[in-house]
């Protein structure tokens, strides 16, 4: 009895942890490899068939296509600059510029990876129809509200995530973060 | 207590191995990943138009929506592929994923040099199976293995604002995969 009581309790502590391990790793979307600038990071090795078997596990559950190697690479932010979740209630803002590429496009996602709906039907923004300074540099006002300038509206949501793909570009594998690889800032500047 | 204590260890360690176990194995149990999710809407060797994503529905989560995306699933078991894509007006990319969504091959309109992107998909096999003088006449031509005879096609065309889609649509419709007449396999 003791013997069957003990394996049992074993055997249960062995899912938790291991089911437990798993579903964390893969909703975290963690990988090896992970390049961070800032608050944004990539994973540039999930586009290439070095991908490790976390990547692949992460690109199965989600069900999406990762962004080749040979096309580009794409970075996420979940967070501002100081690790305060992003919040489509606030107003945050996404200025600087970012590291060389032919093309690049930033896209709001809610956490699952679907657009969010707003009045305006935008979701995101490309390199060309970016209004920018003189000096290059660039400000998107995510928030709520209609707001002067490169306005990327939230519909309000509690969560979502900022996507900044760039696109035939010489960041990738080898690249560590640095000058040559500037991202843009992101601000929380005002919360209800 | 000891014994408890023991047992958790082991538990733990057990854990540790459950845990690499379905990570290893979730790809080929996952029944909703991007393949399965093409499967339905793409027929086997053609090149189909992918719905643009809207909050309401997409066929695959991040989707970049300053994208049109259409997708050829192929199947190499009846032999090599030839895949044509005219290039648009701004940024056009070929990406080749295996069965498993890995990414293994990109190419983009620059790096083709050409107004047309033109290759053949063949697995390994395959391509050891090509005539030498073949390849050497196939020297200017571009020659994609792979790794898996099922796999997706991706084919992009950027819309650098929303006034372009429909151009950016049009470009990638002419797009074709076909059987391809670079070599009768098994002669």
């Amino acid at each position: 009895m003791r013997l069957l009581l003990g394996t049992l309790f074993a055997l249960i502590v062995a899912a938790a942890v291991g089911l437990g391990a798993t579903y964390f790793a893969l909703s975290r979307g963690a990988a090896f490899g992970a390049l961070t600038i800032g608050t944004w990071t990539s994973f540039p090795k999930t586009g290439t068939t070095d991908a490790d078997p976390y990547a692949r596990a992460s690109i199965a559950r989600i069900g999406r296509l990762p962004t080749a190697l040979g096309d580009g690479v794409s970075f996420t932010a979940q967070s501002d600059d100081k690790g305060k979740a992003l919040d489509g209630r606030c107003d945050v803002v996404v200025s600087g510029v970012t590291p060389a590429s032919r093309f690049w496009t930033i896209t709001l996602y809610n956490p699952a990876g679907e657009l969010v709906a707003n009045t305006v039907d935008r979701h995101g923004f490309t390199s060309q129809e970016i209004v920018r300074r003189a000096d290059g540099s660039f400000a998107i006002v995510v928030a709520p509200r209609a707001s002067a300038g490169n306005w990327l509206p939230t519909g309000g949501v509690e969560r979502y995530v900022l996507v900044l793909r760039l696109y035939d570009t010489a960041v990738g594998v080898s690249t560590k973060a640095g000058r040559e690889v500037p991202m843009p800032a992101v601000t929380t500047r005002s919360c209800p | 207590m000891i014994r408890w204590l023991l047992l958790l260890l082991g538990g733990a360690l057990l854990g540790g191995i459950v845990h690499l176990a379905t990570v290893i194995v979730l790809p080929r149990t996952a029944t909703r990943d991007a393949y399965a999710r093409l499967e339905p809407i793409a027929p086997v060797n053609k090149v189909v138009p992918i719905p643009a994503a809207t909050p309401d529905s997409a066929t695959m989560p991040f989707m970049d929506p300053a994208f049109a995306i259409a997708v050829c699933r192929y199947d190499l078991s009846q032999g090599p592929l030839k895949l044509t894509v005219p290039v648009s007006l701004s940024y056009t990319s070929v990406s080749f994923y295996t069965r498993n969504d890995i990414a293994y091959y990109a190419i983009n309109d620059r790096a083709a040099g050409r107004r047309v992107i033109e290759l053949d998909l063949m697995t390994i096999e395959q391509h050891n199976q090509l005539p030498e003088e073949e390849d050497v006449t196939a020297a200017d031509r571009l020659i994609v293995d792979s790794p898996t005879t099922t796999g997706i096609i991706a084919i992009r065309a950027l819309a650098p604002e929303p006034g372009l889609m429909e151009k950016a649509k049009a470009a990638i419709a002419a797009a074709q995969c076909r059987p391809s007449d670079i070599v009768k396999t098994g002669k």
